[in-house]
């Protein structure tokens, strides 16, 4: 810090700072927080009326609400990718994008949470889950990596704030009253010392390190939720694999779209540079290639076989009812991106913007299809049961509260990009600094 | 001295009921006949049979309608009846979809409108196979994929092999919908259609009523009829003698008029178990649709018009 000059680290400051919602952004934000109260009132009607205002029934028992939490968890993976992977592998070019990462993976990983409550049928004993765990059940491991997981990021967005909240506390003038009370709330007892840092510092490295394996586990256990069943389409040893690189594809794909609003926004352009796109445009290529690759082994291997059981559930996806979606899922989520961004003239901003929203959209169809038509497919006929239970379409309580999460989401990280910088300054200082020690 | 011993037996049996009724009623609704006031003998005597063969003399006037044996509590419906094994065995020779079972089942349990905890498929394994009717209860897995899945341990295996809910703890997650691959449960979507009177009682896991709003449900080898030694609602009420039901511990099974050997039945019949690839080991078995004494044609009418059989 001493190093670079005054006048860098101020023009640093003041590029970066959080500034108030222009127009587009109170928009934005209204638009948001109307999609919330939407799915507030159907979830009020749910709770009124039971899971009976969804479509569900006893065939298909999980649908969009357990789809939009595997897609949850899945994009939070990204979070360990850029801020753990990168930053062990000792790529320093992801640093303006750690924190924008951070806040995804903290956002995402709080509504899974609260969707797979919206999804219970009795969200009142929640309790039971600390009262009477049973070790045994899947469910109960995932209650486990996802609190160590939500925390273990909750921490790695909090950590790398400290020092930014020290140095926006003081230099900015323009902070209105709430602010800087809030920062000082939150980290007021740092003071910047050498010590601080270094404990700061070891504390991050340790939580690095920690988070890979729980990030693979949180993704590995959600599709054990499905894997340690017997059906046709989820009874497949391909599963965690098969989650865990689809995780780090939507993760890496949500990460490019929102740079590219938050450097379109913020105007940051100076930060989150072509440089950033081109890479990370070259990462999505990279993770969407691994995820074709466990999706050829995830439904060629089965249909090679067409085993009596698998079959109706594969000829439904490959041909039937639910072929538009499933090529709409391989196309837009892969191989369109694949296609786009495995050029340099393909990896411009606006491009891997574009792809990048091409491979969020195609996973969440995925995720669908990874859930529903499986229930459809089970072992014995689908006879004895009310005509509304051979088929699923969410209902408009569904679609509100599914819409209702995701906008919660973008909420919270709408929000945050509100309060917090968005680029964490301290460290992007200490990169100049570094940058400089080079060139000398 | 006849008549001294008599009245001191009186006094012993009188006692021991009303001690008997105070310690069952703890958590129920009194008895209407319990009453404070004292019995006074009418000097009728009546001769009965005691539990160790006696016979004995009892005052009319201490003769009383016995209760329903009471219920259970959750706890002690959670360990099951010691020392007994219980299976199913479901002779496809003789069903013509009537659904009997089927109509008793839902009667008894309270099951949701149009919701059905005994299934009766109509079942083709290929095309050039024989249809026939398949009615499915709850298999009771000795290695239930629901019961190992369960977060909160609302459905358990007991001892006598039977596999129940406790829809005082269900959360509603539907993970052992998922997980049986019998498809077997049902889910309480919206507050249960019940009387009131049942549906205010409190919840009992052998009986496995009422119903809740969020919960899962399914068939319970009807464990308080067997408590009292009564055969399942489904095994009564069949005309045609298609459910044996009965103790692999004592090696017989039952429909209600013929009593076999389980394992000569199973022997005989070549009896099986569904999905048995699975290793779910159900206790449900099935003896093959083999001279049969209804043609598959004659439950045609019965059958539901959207049911088309499987391949």
């Amino acid at each position: 810090m001493n190093v670079v000059t005054v006048s860098k680290t101020e023009q640093i400051i003041k590029d970066i700072q959080p500034r108030p919602f222009g127009k587009v952004g109170k928009i934005w934000l209204g638009f948001l927080i109307a999609i919330c109260i939407v799915g507030s009132y159907a979830y009020y009607c749910q709770l009124r009326d039971g899971l009976v205002v969804t479509a569900m029934g006893d065939y298909v028992s999980w649908g969009i609400y357990i789809s939009n939490f595997v897609f949850f968890v899945a994009i939070s993976l990204v979070g360990s990718l850029i801020t753990a992977i990168f930053r062990l592998a000792n790529i320093h070019w992801s640093t303006p994008i750690t924190r924008i990462a951070e806040i995804i993976a903290v956002s995402a990983i709080f509504f899974a949470s609260l969707i797979i409550i919206v999804d219970m049928g009795r969200p009142e004993r929640l309790y039971n889950l600390f009262l009477h765990p049973r070790l045994q059940s899947p469910i109960i491991w995932d209650v486990v990596v996802i609190g160590t997981y939500f925390i273990i990021s909750l921490l790695l967005l909090y950590l790398p704030l400290l020092p930014d909240i020290k140095i926006l506390l003081k230099q900015s003038k323009e902070m209105p009253g709430w602010m800087r009370k809030f920062y000082s709330w939150l980290g007021s007892f740092w003071t910047g010392s050498k010590v601080q840092k270094q404990i700061n510092n070891h504390s991050i490295k340790i939580l690095s390190i920690m988070i890979i394996p729980v990030a693979f586990c949180i993704h590995t256990v959600t599709s054990w939720l499905f894997a340690t069943t017997y059906r046709p389409g989820w009874d497949s040893t391909n599963f965690g694999a098969y989650f865990v690189s689809g995780a780090f594809l939507v993760g890496a794909g949500g990460v490019v779209t929102a740079m590219y609003v938050f450097r379109q926004m913020y105007q940051l352009s100076d930060y989150i540079t072509d440089k950033h796109f081109d890479r990370m445009g070259k990462a999505v290529v990279l993770l969407a290639f691994l995820y074709l690759y466990f999706n050829v082994n995830e439904y060629l291997v089965p249909a090679f076989k067409m085993k009596k059981p698998e079959e109706i559930h594969l000829t439904e996806l490959f041909s039937g009812h639910f072929a538009p979606m499933f090529w709409f899922a391989i196309i837009v989520g892969m191989l369109l991106p694949i296609a786009i961004l495995i050029t340099k003239s393909g990896r411009k901003p606006m491009m891997v913007f574009i792809a990048g929203i091409m491979v969020v959209v195609g996973a969440w169809f995925k995720r669908y299809l990874i859930v529903t038509p499986t229930l459809l497919h089970p072992f014995l006929p689908m006879q004895d049961v009310p005509d509304k239970f051979r088929t699923y379409f969410p209902s408009w309580h569904e679609w509100a509260i599914a819409f209702g999460s995701l906008a919660g989401a973008l909420l919270v990280i709408t929000l945050f990009a509100r309060i917090f910088p968005v680029i964490p300054i301290y460290e992007t200082i200490i990169g100049e600094d570094e940058n400089e020690e080079h060139l000398i | 001295m006849d008549n001294n011993k008599s009245q001191t037996r009186r006094e012993f049996l009188g006692g021991s009921l009303i001690s008997a009724l105070m310690l069952s009623s703890c958590d129920q609704k009194p008895h209407a006949f319990m009453t404070d006031e004292p019995i006074l003998p009418s000097g009728d005597l009546v001769k009965l049979l005691s539990v160790d063969g006696e016979i004995i003399e009892v005052d009319r006037a201490f003769l009383k309608p016995v209760p329903d044996i009471t219920p259970v509590t959750n706890e002690e419906a959670r360990i099951g009846i010691e020392g007994k094994k219980f299976v199913m065995v479901i002779d496809l020779s003789r069903c013509k979809n009537l659904k009997k079972c089927q109509q008793a089942c839902n009667h008894v349990h309270h099951v949701h409108p149009s919701q059905n905890w005994i299934k009766v498929y109509s079942m083709q394994e290929a095309e050039h196979t024989a249809p026939y009717w398949q009615p499915t209860t709850c298999m009771h897995c000795d290695e239930p994929p629901c019961v190992k899945v369960c977060p909160v341990d609302a459905t358990f295996k007991r001892k006598d092999g039977i596999v129940l809910i406790d829809s005082n703890r269900c959360v509603g997650c539907r993970f052992c919908m998922a997980a049986c691959p019998y498809s077997t449960r049902v889910f309480n979507w919206e507050e249960p259609d019940i009387p009131l009177e049942i549906a205010q009682q409190a919840y009992n896991c052998e009986t496995s009523t009422p119903q809740k709003k969020g919960t899962v449900g399914k068939c319970d080898f009807c464990p308080d009829a067997v408590r009292k030694g009564e055969l399942p609602h489904c095994v009564s009420s069949c005309p045609n003698g298609v459910f044996f039901f009965g103790d692999l511990v004592e090696d017989s099974v039952t429909n209600g008029s013929e009593t076999v050997r389980f394992s000569e039945l199973i022997k005989d019949k070549a009896g099986y178990r569904l999905m048995e690839d699975l290793g779910t080991k159900p206790s449900v078995y099935y003896l093959p649709p083999v001279s049969r004494n209804f043609p598959y044609e004659s439950g045609l009418e019965n059958q539901a018009p959207a049911n088309s059989h499987s391949h």
